[in-house]
């Protein structure tokens, strides 16, 4: 900043150091709990530092099926269907939201502010607030307990559509005039020009979509039955039930880690992209 | 190759603005034709509706013999180069002058060459493999000139091309679009605002206002004998002198107050008078004519522009304001009073309410 | 809105559109439509058979003193989150925007828990505030306060909202961060030659330029608050004890699938939906005015 002055400036860092610290101390007990033996996690006070059963408490995490006598998928199992989920959410919103945004901002068709205005209500509609009737209709037809089910009633967006729109919208008409002096149609344009120019868009939102897929959580809650169905997310619930007997926090929190874990290292990862896919998502 | 036959040509937007109001030019094969106006006198949307990037409301176009007025932009055989280029970012120069091409089935092999012979015309060889943005301003004009070269049109359509390019590049580039143009032959229709890009290009100028034409000819002809005051004062810089005249007993006077020293012989009561910067002379620095028009200037400021210059002043009443330019540095203190003169066969005489161009017949007596 | 050059009409622009528009009218419109419908109706549990109501549904709930508690507290839980969440958040990017090296790697390492599904969050806290077990539990029992969220309503509403806010606030911390780095290095610079010093610019020139932000994060917090923490209030609580953190959201959920009251949980459905459209309505008057700026 503008003024020297050492003080302030060290106890900015201090500051920040502190938050840091603040922000992330749950995660840290989390994995300490997770390198720790059910019977050390018996023990009040519990550790503050790392014990040395790490790899142990991941493989039984990964692998068992069995918890506390009750059934359920293992990790391994349920990371996979999460990751569908997760994967399907997201590509299928880009992939959906790119075509209409196209349709939107480049043709002009009879029905054209009808379809606009049908998308954007569907801001207004969170699966929260149409909870029983979304799922008697999934039921209707058919889709409890499937891929289809936990993905497509999910992939309609409106915040998606709307980012690609805004996108299209700055992309300099002469371009498009260009191309159609190339001798390019409509699709021709889409996938030769719109589609690589919006790559960085995509990958954004790509980010925060994976994001939302992988932590869902009310919506398979509601239409899984099947433990095989179930996501990794999901099932922390059941184990704190269980918890409430006998408590087994060391496999508790080694799942919750391994559930956590794969977006927030999309999101560090690529933490420029999910940064600018936040903020152009909400414009 | 081809010609192009504009007949009245309108067009009319949706919320019933008239950008083009009837239009008509017939360019020859191989002719440069600049138009050149204001913006807003429809010349844009005049080039975009031969590209087929507007719809013609009225009219017929022909490129050749080929009645284009519903044909695809891509069917037409022209290509055009655009203001802000509208290089495809993503792709390599290569790729942005193979594209055209590709769409059109092109071979490969024939692809390439083509590419390849362009980009040596334009100096761009080893730019091929570079992205646009890697380019600086000029040479992605090049690009874009090697886009439109490649496809061998009918017809090359400019629009503005240079206007995005730092002074001393648009004149390098101005001249080089000459020479590319001459060399290749290619038919060629370009839309600029600037009438020195203009005059120098053109084998004919279409000056247009509001979307008519005000005049078409040869650069020369528009600045030796514009059609109207539009034209007389958009092409030139600094613009032509106007001065508006009404007689009275035998006397021209502006504004009905100060004499004005002209002859002319016409019947017209009022008339505007019109005599461009460098066709004045101030007689304290030259040789006294005899003829023509006489008045006095009164200075309010000199520009010098290096070789020569720009005396400004007011004369009659000091309601008109004129400009003379002189060759040299001078020097004129504001409120100095200069007698200027020019010859009889260097002023131009307009209708007062039309504004158009009057020949005076063997006019302008010997005063 | 639209290009001043598009394409022919045909009926590509149909088929684009058709996906999107079958997944709103089947998954979105429809059930919303089915939502307002059984809001109006009462189902015999016995026969299967309903009769039309009018807003009878609607009536009741408002007469319900239950429900209407839990129309207070979801207000009171919203509004405590947003403000704790922001008021951390912007203590934080106010920090960090002071500082010109590394304020990119402060960053990295606040933002992650933004990826961390609502549920889990809940996990984390329920571990770590356990009665018996947990280790803040047992912290604050060092320093003499009795913890037990199981039993104390006050102390799980607490609960509830500290692991909200903890989530909220990385994403608070960029916009708050992203909106200071926008403000004209020039504007600062002027007020500290007038005599500012940084916490009296912090107050009377980048707050003030940061209101549209904060505004809008205002509206995102609340939106966040009603809508995306049931997750962690079920594994944190599951609505108890005693109903003392049962908002909204929760109680839909409760009344439709636990207790399969569908006229009732239609109807809050609808009420929900109108709230909804509401903070959507002042979300875009305030984007309006955005453009403005």
């Amino acid at each position: 900043m503008i003024e020297r002055r050492p003080l302030l400036s060290f106890s900015s860092h201090v500051i920040m150091v502190i938050g840091i610290i603040a922000v992330a101390l749950p995660v840290w007990i989390t994995f300490v709990a997770a390198t720790h033996t059910t019977e050390r996690m018996l023990v009040s006070p519990l550790p503050l530092l790392p014990g040395t059963h790490f790899w142990e408490n991941l493989k039984m995490v990964l692998f068992t099926q069995e918890f506390l006598g009750t059934t359920r998928a293992p990790v391994w199992l349920s990371m996979t269907n999460s990751l569908i989920i997760a994967l399907s959410i997201a590509i299928g919103k880009i992939v959906i939201s790119l075509l209409s945004a196209f349709a939107i901002v480049y043709f002009r068709f009879p029905g054209r502010m009808l379809f606009f205005w049908m998308i954007f209500i569907t801001l207004m509609l969170p699966v929260e607030v149409r909870i029983l009737p979304t799922f008697e209709v999934v039921a209707n037809l058919g889709m409890l307990d499937s891929y289809w089910g936990l993905t497509i009633p999910l992939i309609a967006s409106a915040t998606a559509t709307f980012m690609f729109r805004q996108a299209f919208l700055t992309v300099p008409d002469e371009l498009l005039e260009a191309a159609r002096l190339d001798g390019a149609g409509p699709l021709k344009f889409f996938w030769d020009i719109l589609l690589p120019l919006s790559r960085t868009n995509i990958a954004a939102l790509f980010v925060i979509l994976f994001t939302f897929g992988w932590n869902q959580y009310l919506w398979p809650l509601l239409i899984t039955t099947k433990t095989e169905m179930h996501t990794v997310v999901m099932s922390i619930k059941q184990m704190l039930e269980v918890a409430e007997a006998v408590p087994q926090w060391n496999i508790i929190m080694m799942t919750s880690l391994v559930a956590m874990l794969p977006p927030i290292l999309v999101v560090v990862l690529m933490q420029r992209l999910f940064v600018k896919g936040l903020v152009e998502s909400e414009k | 190759m081809a010609s192009i036959q504009i007949n009245n040509l309108r067009k009319t937007y949706d919320g019933g603005v008239q950008a083009v109001k009837g239009v008509s030019i017939d360019i020859k094969d191989g002719e440069f034709i600049v138009l050149v106006g204001p913006s807003g006198c429809g010349k844009s949307t005049l080039l975009r509706m031969v590209a087929g990037l507007e719809t013609i409301t009225d009219g017929e176009l022909f490129i050749g013999d080929r009645l284009v007025n519903t044909i695809e932009p891509a069917d037409r055989d022209i290509a055009m180069v655009f203001q802000n280029y509208a290089l495809y970012p993503h792709m390599t120069v290569y790729n942005n002058l193979a594209y055209g091409l590709k769409n059109r089935g092109f071979a490969k092999a024939e692809i390439g060459k083509r590419v390849r012979k362009a980009a040596e015309i334009l100096e761009i060889g080893e730019y091929l493999e570079r992205k646009p943005r890697q380019l600086s301003g000029g040479q992605r004009q090049r690009v874009a000139m090697g886009r439109a070269i490649v496809r061998d049109p009918a017809a090359f359509l400019f629009d503005e091309p240079l206007s995005n390019l730092d002074a001393k590049l648009r004149v390098q580039m101005r001249l080089e679009i000459r020479k590319l143009q001459k060399e290749l032959g290619t038919t060629s229709l370009y839309v600029t605002h600037d009438q020195l890009e203009a005059m120098t290009l053109a084998d004919r100028l279409v000056v247009l206002s509001g979307g008519e034409v005000e005049q078409i000819g040869s650069p020369i002809d528009v600045y030796e004998k514009p059609a109207s005051t539009f034209v007389a004062t958009f092409i030139g810089s600094p613009a032509m002198n106007l001065l508006p005249l009404s007689k009275d007993d035998n006397n021209w006077k502006l504004d009905n107050s100060a004499v004005v020293d002209v002859k002319l012989s016409t019947d017209l009561a009022e008339l505007t008078l019109g005599v461009r910067p460098e066709d004045l002379v101030i007689e304290e620095l030259s040789e006294k004519f005899d003829t023509g028009l006489h008045t006095a200037l009164k200075v309010t400021a000199v520009e010098p522009v290096g070789a020569e210059s720009y005396v400004h002043g007011t004369i009659g009443e000091g309601s008109v304001d004129i400009v003379v330019r002189a060759p040299g540095k001078l020097h004129f203190e504001p409120g100095q009073i200069l007698k200027v003169t020019a010859k009889p066969d260097k002023l131009h005489t307009f209708d007062m309410l039309t504004g158009k161009r009057i020949e005076l017949q063997g006019t302008l007596e010997i005063a | 809105m639209l290009k001043r050059v598009h394409f022919q009409p045909s009926v590509l622009p149909y088929l684009l559109v058709a996906p999107q528009i079958l997944v709103t009218l089947v998954f979105f419109l429809w059930p919303a439509g089915q939502a307002l419908y059984q809001s109006v109706l009462i189902e015999d549990a016995w026969t299967g058979n309903s009769e039309f109501v009018w807003f009878e549904n609607f009536q009741l709930l408002f007469e319900d003193t239950e429900y209407l508690s839990v129309f207070y507290r979801t207000g009171y839980f919203a509004g405590a989150v947003a403000l704790t969440a922001m008021f951390f958040s912007l203590i934080l990017a106010g920090f960090a925007d002071r500082i010109v090296k590394g304020s990119t790697i402060y960053r990295t390492l606040l933002i992650w828990p933004y990826a961390i599904a609502p549920v889990l969050a809940g996990a984390l806290f329920v571990f770590m505030f356990d009665p018996t077990l947990g280790i803040l539990a047992y912290g604050l029992k060092l320093i003499g306060i009795d913890w037990n969220h199981k039993l104390d309503g006050d102390q799980a509403m607490l609960l509830v909202v500290i692991a909200a806010a903890w989530k909220q606030i990385p994403y608070n911390f960029l916009f708050f961060l992203a909106a200071m780095q926008s403000i004209p290095k020039s504007v600062i610079e002027a007020a500290s030659i007038d005599g500012a010093g940084p916490i009296k610019r912090f107050w009377t020139i980048i707050f003030p330029l940061i209101s549209p932000t904060t505004f809008f994060l205002l509206v995102i917090n609340v939106v966040y608050a009603f809508f995306d923490t049931f997750g962690i209030i079920h594994a944190l609580t599951d609505g108890g004890p005693a109903n003392s953190t049962t908002v909204l959201v929760f109680k839909v959920f409760k009344d439709g699938f636990v207790g399969l009251d569908l006229g009732g949980s239609a109807a809050q459905s609808v009420i929900l939906m109108s709230l909804v459209i509401a903070l959507t309505v002042v979300q875009f008057r305030f984007v309006e005015r955005k453009v403005e700026y």
